[in-house]
């Protein structure tokens, strides 16, 4: 009977687990050095604000693995040996495989500023992350103000758990406007508005030159590289984006780029080795994508996809029409399709704000063939297979425009804006 | 991992000037339980309720209105009253207590004894009582005045905290509503008008309302000319007419999270409690054998109880002992065969333990049939029969378990494990409503949020994560789940029927071929 080893028990690495399980009765063994049992990463945040405690983070009961015979080990893998099939564990002991599928995920990117592994200094990814910054800022009186480096998605969130415990936070972000890499400008701009609404110190333009230690190894301040101010602060966050987890295989045979390099089966260079996740890195992005995609979702695809190939039905990762989420403090957001920050060559965005300043929207159209490309929705929840549909189909942008309330799916009762968005819609085309 | 109770989570100067101003009122009916005799009764009981309710809407104000609209979540399980801490133990001891003294010694409370008048906290209700219909106040009435203040004054809290959701706003409004007018005012009314009616809360249906068929209420109506008549035939339509349409259409939130006195203060007081349920799969087995046992003898007992009191002549009464039986009988077998013969594969491993249900009511029924005296049922006298109904489920379960024990298995335990009523809801809802809590397609990150504020205890997330839609007899439809979901995956929604229940392996927004080799297998 086939051991399937699988080195990382985050939603790529049980995800493929499962969907194994279901297809065979192969042995079947999640290694993890973080946790025992598998939790939801981005949960963690409200493990922080007291909206839940760890265990319900953790999407199945404990039983749940005997139960579907996965065998749960706890190790740290230091060594991959492809040509005897084995791990090498740093607590000393080995593991062999038949087929192994790394699903180490990511880890905080670090820049080598100085004072970059200080006390009081982290990021915001693993579980041990969490207990550090409970260590280090369980209140306001002994945390008096936080930094925060870099403006995505996990530094508002460490900003929104901060604020949650009332600890002042300054927000470094090194663009000129929140995540605008990503977002179109009118939406960066309202969510910058938003981050300043919840009182935290958002600047922009700012990028961090060094953290100063204190006399015990604990960081007591940060200078901006800009302005040279100093920021006197007792914890330090670290979210200027994530990068595969791999440290460890570098020393193996197995290919490795930024992340390891799979082919479209998700397969490595050695044969009977896989990765899914955060850690994957295609040769080449799929219809657009990039190459490393650290997302939930495609994390959870790739997972459902390799469990295929290994259970004899080889296929291609080949995932549909991209969507993703977030919750920006009290906003949320959805996508759709795509919509870049800026207009591709062929592109025009169409944009609409409430005036309350919270909830807006964003359509990328082709303005030759007038094809709808994509949605962007802040503060109005939309249907993702209504979406989904309308990508497929190639609809044009009037026919979605005029059919948005169909997307809709906020909870009963709430106000609806569609035929706004609808009418802003034909004035500003009349206008062009 | 071991979280630090946070000092952050303190509460502000406001809050704690709100608490004390909250606890002054408690202060006066705590005096009054310990038989102070205040001079000006009507003045201290308006001091006392006032600063209960000034307290706890100052104290909403200064917590919710003073940031932006938004989940408000932080630090539940941090409070020591919301996480089964301390405080929690506390109040649950002090509502426990509060519950046995209620049902069972009523005159520690203050309740005159024959015909004495009252002392103590009830006779500090007197005023009030006299006020809406002129007699003197009873246990019953105290605990339903301050049932209804507590709906309000925490319905407006709650009202607060979701103030970016209309949803349930509205909700709260009318389950406000219904407390104050249906269940508080209007039966006091009723009773100015003909004080010889049975108390009768309109809005509270058989079998949630055990007593309404009971000999005494029966003969109660049935002597008061047209409106007692009128009366008890909306309690039957009720339950057999209204009670399926509404749940077709809207699935038993109408009721439980609309309507209900139960749910009522479960939704408002009990919010804080809400995360305390279980969401294991042992609960939800335990839940499966407890409610539906009360149900079996909810209906037993009523069967029962009519039988004792119908007669064996068909020319003194239409309705004889075997003619209602027989039409007991005859309803249960067409609901049941019904049900098997439309939606046997929808039910699965669960057809046994419905025809085992089925098989054991018809069983007992005939037993009682032919074992049964006008006197005796099951070899007990009918009257013990209800009388332990009454004592174990109405009073104990609902009230001291159900409501006492709010801080420590949270806020929906009667609901949950025991209303009959909200089994014959759940039953309906799970296989002949429209409604469902739609998943959004492939959006779910696992995060718990859902389950974790489901106060039903339902592993919401275990179906999101699927992408599956939730269907389950248990759904009060409360819609928290929906509106704490981070990614917005979840909407509570009335649609048609088919496609309701949808199983998925393969998510949406993975390879389309794949979704379709998978899924349609």
């Amino acid at each position: 009977m086939d051991h399937i080893v699988i080195i990382g028990n985050g939603i790529s690495g049980v995800t493929a687990a499962r969907h194994i399980r279901k297809l065979s009765d192969k042995k079947i063994t999640i290694v993890s050095a973080e946790t025992d049992y598998f939790f939801s990463r981005t949960a963690l945040m409200y493990i922080y604000m007291g909206h839940m405690k760890f265990e319900h983070t953790q999407p199945y009961e404990d039983w749940f693995w005997e139960k579907n015979r996965i065998d749960l080990k706890k190790g740290y893998v230091k060594h991959i040996d492809t040509g005897a099939k084995t791990l090498q564990f740093a607590e000393g002991d080995t593991l062999s495989y038949d087929k192994l599928i790394i699903a180490t995920g990511s880890k905080p990117n670090k820049f080598g500023w100085p004072g970059q592994d200080l006390d009081g200094v982290m990021g915001m990814y693993h579980k041990q992350d969490l207990e550090n910054l409970e260590h280090f800022a369980p209140n306001n009186k002994a945390c008096k103000r936080a930094v925060i480096v870099g403006g995505g998605l996990i530094g508002i969130e460490l900003a929104e758990m901060l604020n949650s415990r009332n600890i002042p936070v300054t927000f470094l972000v090194r663009e000129s406007s929140f995540w605008n890499g990503v977002l179109p400008e009118g939406e960066s701009a309202m969510i910058n508005r938003h981050i300043q609404n919840h009182h935290i110190d958002l600047r922009l333009n700012a990028n961090l030159k060094e953290i100063i230690a204190d006399q015990n190894g604990k960081a007591k301040s940060i200078i901006i590289q800009e302005t040279g101010e100093e920021i006197v602060c007792d914890v330090v966050g670290l979210t200027a984006g994530v990068s595969p987890n791999i440290d460890f295989i570098k020393a193996s045979n197995i290919e490795t780029g930024r992340g390891v390099k799979v082919n479209r089966y998700l397969e490595t260079n050695i044969p009977d080795v896989y990765a899914v996740g955060d850690c994957a890195e295609q040769h080449e992005g799929i219809n657009g994508r990039r190459p490393i995609e650290a997302v939930w979702y495609t994390g959870r695809m790739m997972g459902e996809t390799v469990a295929q190939t290994i259970c004899g039905n080889r296929i291609q990762y080949n995932p549909g029409h991209w969507f993703n989420s977030a919750k920006f403090l009290d906003i949320e957001y959805q996508t759709y399709g795509w919509v870049f920050s800026q207009p591709r060559e062929n592109e025009s965005h169409f944009h609409w704000k409430h005036e309350d300043d919270t909830k807006c929207i964003t359509v990328c159209y082709d303005k030759h063939t007038n094809q709808f490309l994509g949605i962007n929705t802040f503060g109005i929840r939309m249907r993702h297979d209504v979406f989904d549909n309308w990508l497929t189909e190639k609809r044009s942008v009037d026919y979605v425009m005029e059919h948005l309330s169909e997307a809709n799916f906020d909870p009963e009762f709430y106000k609806t804006y569609e035929s706004a968005i609808f009418s802003a819609f034909k004035n500003e085309l009349q206008t062009v | 991992m071991s979280l630090a109770k946070p000092d952050a989570v303190d509460i502000s100067n406001t809050q704690k000037i709100a608490l004390a101003i909250g606890i002054l009122g408690l202060f006066i009916l705590a005096l009054a339980l310990f038989n102070t005799n205040f001079p000006n009764k009507g003045l201290f009981l308006t001091l006392a309720l006032a600063f209960i309710t000034i307290g706890t809407i100052v104290y909403s104000r200064d917590a919710y209105l003073t940031k932006l609209e938004g989940i408000k979540n932080d630090a539940v399980w941090f409070k020591s009253i919301s996480s089964r801490g301390a405080w929690g133990w506390i109040l649950g001891v002090v509502l426990t207590s509060f519950y046995i003294v209620l049902y069972f010694y009523p005159k520690y409370l203050g309740l005159g004894e024959n015909g004495a008048s009252n002392t103590g906290l009830i006779s500090l209700f007197d005023p009030l009582s006299h006020l809406l219909s002129g007699r003197n106040a009873s246990q019953w009435f105290v605990y339903g005045t301050l049932y209804t203040i507590a709906i309000l004054a925490f319905g407006y809290k709650f009202m607060l905290k979701y103030r970016h959701n209309r949803y349930q706003q509205l909700r709260t409004a009318s389950v406000m509503f219904f407390q104050l007018g249906f269940a508080f005012l209007i039966p006091e009314f009723m009773y100015v008008m003909n004080s010889d009616l049975p108390y009768y809360d309109l809005k509270s249906i058989w079998p949630l309302n055990y007593y309404i068929f009971d000999e005494w209420s029966v003969k109660g109506f049935l002597s008061n000319g047209n409106i007692g008549l009128g009366l008890i035939l909306f309690g039957i339509i009720s339950i057999f007419v209204i009670t399926p349409i509404l749940t077709y259409k809207y699935g038993k939130r109408w009721y439980c999270s609309w309507v209900c006195g139960c749910g009522g203060l479960a939704e408002t007081a009990g919010d804080p409690f809400r995360q305390l349920s279980s969401k294991k799969m042992s609960a939800w087995k335990l839940e499966r054998w407890l409610i539906h046992t009360v149900l079996v003898f909810s209906v037993v007992m009523t069967v029962a109880m009519v039988y004792t009191y119908l007669g064996y002549d068909h020319n003194a009464f239409w309705l004889t002992k075997d003619l209602f039986i027989a039409l007991v009988i005859g309803f249960l077998t067409l609901i049941f065969a019904g049900v098997m013969y439309f939606k046997r594969k929808e039910l699965g491993k669960d057809a046994k333990y419905g025809a085992i249900g089925y098989f054991v009511v018809i069983a007992l029924l005939l037993l009682m049939h032919l074992t049964g005296t006008t006197e005796h049922v099951f070899f007990v006298k009918g009257g013990d029969l209800r009388a332990a109904y009454g004592i174990y489920i109405g009073s104990i379960f609902s009230g001291v378990i159900g409501t006492g024990f709010y801080p420590i298995l949270g806020s929906r335990a009667w609901c949950r494990f025991g209303c009959p009523m909200a089994a014959i809801l759940g039953f309906q809802q799970r296989l002949f409503s429209k409604f469902r809590i739609t998943t959004n397609g492939g959006q779910c990150i696992s995060c718990g949020n859902c389950s974790n504020s489901c106060e039903m205890g339902i592993d919401v997330r275990a179906y999101a994560q699927k992408g599956e839609n939730i269907v389950r007899s248990s759904c009060v439809g409360c819609g928290i789940c929906s509106a704490v979901c981070p990614r917005g995956v979840l909407k509570l929604e009335n649609d048609s029927m088919k496609g309701r229940i949808n199983p998925t392996e393969i998510l949406l927004g993975n390879d389309v071929d794949l979704m379709d080799l998978v899924n349609k297998k």
